[in-house]
């Protein structure tokens, strides 16, 4: 039980950025869009997180200014993907490459500053039980990812503009037919990714580890494009593989921290483990069914509605 | 007045040679303004990326040495991509090809023969082949997309390398660096011009590319690639396998990665290092993209890439800028040749000022 409380409360904060990235993605995905830019979005909420925080402490400013900065960065996939129609894949590792590279050159010269970790939501009275700290010991992230999931839920199950998101990445030549603006709807899916991202690229320096580094997101990006794989496309299930990964990292932490019996994999392998996981997970969903069913049928096809 | 975009009846031939440069040229004129609007010397950056690799004669040895990787593994990735075939692992098939020719040239150490480098080249191209046999694999049986295996197996192999380099494979003799022994020299590539540091590597790189474009103009093999890539309805009319051809683009895409990974670990390293991940295989897929997915464009695009490489290199020493501006000018080139290949598809036209023709 002594044990078990900071677990569980290490693995929600692990989780925290790849689910709130994750959920960014799901939206643009069930609108019939790929961005794999996510990883290039996150980098570059992750400088501005961090540059916010190191300026002028405000944890607050750092998120949403993140959220601006990766909506800003999604505008340019969107752009290219929308309006030219470009090749949706490449793009996004364009974009990828962009924000890596856009991340380091920001952050030059700002790597082992340190800044303070983000304090938790509610005042410390309320968290003094270890059971508690669960409920109340968060920092804001945690209880908006959470907020998000539900919000999520309920936009594709009982919203109208749920329903017309879900019929543009369903059907985008059918949605266009009966005058929803295919484009404008997409659009805002992406840029919704786009912010997402960025917090969840913030969510980095203010939450896991208080400073700079370069490529500190290390590949979270891709897994979040890879849960939503993982999801089906369903935010609860998205929370589960999330949570997966938090443990799995969890564990990585606890084996370099000299745990036990974990420790006698070599700490490379664990630091390999998410990546793994992650082939493995897809592995796993492919035997089960059919993972592809329940993808949205436009997904990745440019919208051409003139021929 | 507005313009429109209106579809052309072909796909224009002129555009698609024109596009690469177009987007470069951009790259150059918007990036200067770029980097001037957010403080640096923007002129002064785009000069030493893009013109003082070309004008600096010692330079030249660079641009070579950075090169060939580019192009062995772009004529790879653009193979694969003709077949609709998205490997973006190529740095981790790059970094397995790297390892297993280390292997060999570790337990063939203090030998000599003239065997042990054909015997790494051979190494590079079965471990690249074999890393890029498990995306294929689970692609193939288990309709696994191959875009995040790919791309997760390279982050392991990186912790791969970080484990054989501490553990098993560090240098007895290296004071506790994590690194192997310097190779002996007779699994050192040798450079071909005395006094450079241009290695066989560099050659090798023009043979693969003209060997490549002549198989994929050719051959069978090439007409299946794009095929099944341009239409795979036609594709399965015509007997090609589907299956087939992911194996094939991801075996061949990861051989020459692998390849590429023996010849720098081999040339320029002479051992192997933490840092052998030089990120060669995410530029490949820039290369690909920007050579028109054809093996003789590959080999321009991967001299283009290599100079904004040399130049980041160059403007760090000469202007202060962080290297990391080589990847938002690479990135550049990408996002600006993807908006240029509208106009391979479309034209513009001008309407507003002449309805009647912009109608006809």
């Amino acid at each position: 039980m002594s044990l078990l409380i900071p677990i569980l409360i290490t693995v929600i904060g692990a989780s925290t950025p790849i689910l709130i990235a994750a959920l960014g993605e799901l939206v643009v995905e069930k609108a019939g869009v790929l961005n794999l830019g996510v990883e290039g979005m996150m980098l570059v909420g992750a400088i501005v997180g961090f540059l916010v925080v190191f300026l002028t402490g405000n944890h607050y400013l750092a998120l949403l200014l993140a959220a601006g900065a990766g909506l800003l960065t999604s505008l340019i996939f969107a752009f290219l993907t929308l309006n030219l129609s470009a090749n949706q894949t490449a793009t996004g590792l364009a974009l990828t490459i962009f924000g890596t590279g856009f991340s380091a050159l920001a952050g030059q010269g700002y790597s082992a500053r340190p800044v303070t970790l983000m304090s938790p939501l509610f005042p410390p009275e309320l968290a003094t039980h270890p059971v508690w700290r669960i409920v109340f010991g968060f920092p804001a992230p945690v209880y908006f990812s959470l907020v998000m999931v539900v919000a999520i839920w309920w936009f594709f199950k009982k919203s109208r503009l749920g329903l017309i998101l879900r019929a543009v990445g369903e059907n985008d030549l059918s949605a266009h037919s009966i005058g929803y603006s295919v484009i404008g709807v997409r659009y805002m899916a992406v840029m919704f990714g786009g912010a997402m991202a960025g917090i969840g690229g913030a969510c980095f320096p203010l939450l896991l580890t208080p400073q700079w580094a370069e490529g500190m997101t290390a590949g979270r990006g891709w897994i979040a494009v890879a849960l939503v794989v993982f999801s089906s496309w369903r935010p609860f299930r998205l929370l589960a593989g999330a949570y997966l990964f938090g443990l799995v990292m969890t564990m990585e932490l606890y084996a370099k921290a000299g745990g036990g019996p974990l420790a006698v994999i070599p700490a490379e392998l664990w630091s390999a483990m998410p990546y793994i996981a992650t082939v493995v997970v897809l592995v796993l969903i492919s035997i089960r069914r059919d993972a592809s069913t329940n993808a949205p049928a436009c997904l990745g096809k440019p919208f051409l509605p003139t021929n | 007045m507005s313009f429109r975009l209106e579809k052309r009846p072909e796909p224009s031939k002129l555009m698609i040679y024109t596009a690469p440069v177009l987007s470069v040229l951009l790259t150059m004129v918007i990036g200067a303004v770029i980097f001037s609007l957010i403080g640096f010397d923007g002129i002064g950056a785009v000069r030493e990326i893009f013109f003082t690799p070309l004008s600096n004669a010692y330079r030249w040895q660079d641009l070579g040495v950075k090169a060939a990787p580019l192009i062995i593994i772009g004529v790879g990735l653009s193979i694969a991509y003709r077949a609709n075939v998205w490997n973006i692992g190529a740095e981790g098939q790059y970094i397995m090809g790297g390892l297993a020719a280390t292997w060999v040239a570790l337990s063939t150490y203090g030998m000599t023969g003239w065997w042990i480098l054909p015997l790494m080249a051979l190494a590079g191209l079965v471990g690249g082949a074999l890393y890029a046999g498990i995306p294929a694999l689970l692609k193939t049986r288990l309709n696994v997309n191959e875009i995040l295996t790919s791309l997760m197996l390279t982050y392991a192999s990186v912790q791969l390398i970080y484990y054989l380099v501490r553990a098993p494979w560090r240098d007895p003799m290296g004071m506790g660096f994590p690194q192997t022994r310097v190779f002996s020299e007779a699994a050192r590539l040798p450079t071909i011009i005395p006094g450079t540091i241009v290695h066989l590597g560099v050659p090798i790189a023009i043979v693969v590319a003209l060997v490549a474009w002549f198989i994929m103009q050719r051959s069978v093999f090439g007409y299946q690639m794009k095929v099944v890539g341009a239409a795979p309805h036609a594709a399965r009319y015509g007997g090609f396998k589907e299956n087939r051809t992911i194996w094939l683009a991801m075996l061949v895409s990861g051989g020459l990665a692998g390849f590429a990974g023996m010849l720098e670990v081999a040339g320029p390293f002479q051992r192997m290092v933490p840092s052998f991940p030089t990120g060669y295989g995410f530029t490949a897929i820039i290369v690909a993209f920007l050579g028109r997915l054809n093996p003789l464009g590959v080999v321009f695009a991967g001299i283009v890439m290599a100079i904004t490489f040399v130049g980041g290199d160059v403007a760090q020493t000469s202007i202060g800028l962080d290297s990391a501006a080589t990847g938002i000018f690479q990135a550049m080139v990408l996002f600006f040749l993807l908006a240029a290949d509208i106009l391979v598809r479309y034209r513009v036209r001008r309407v507003g000022t002449a309805p009647a023709e912009a109608r006809a």
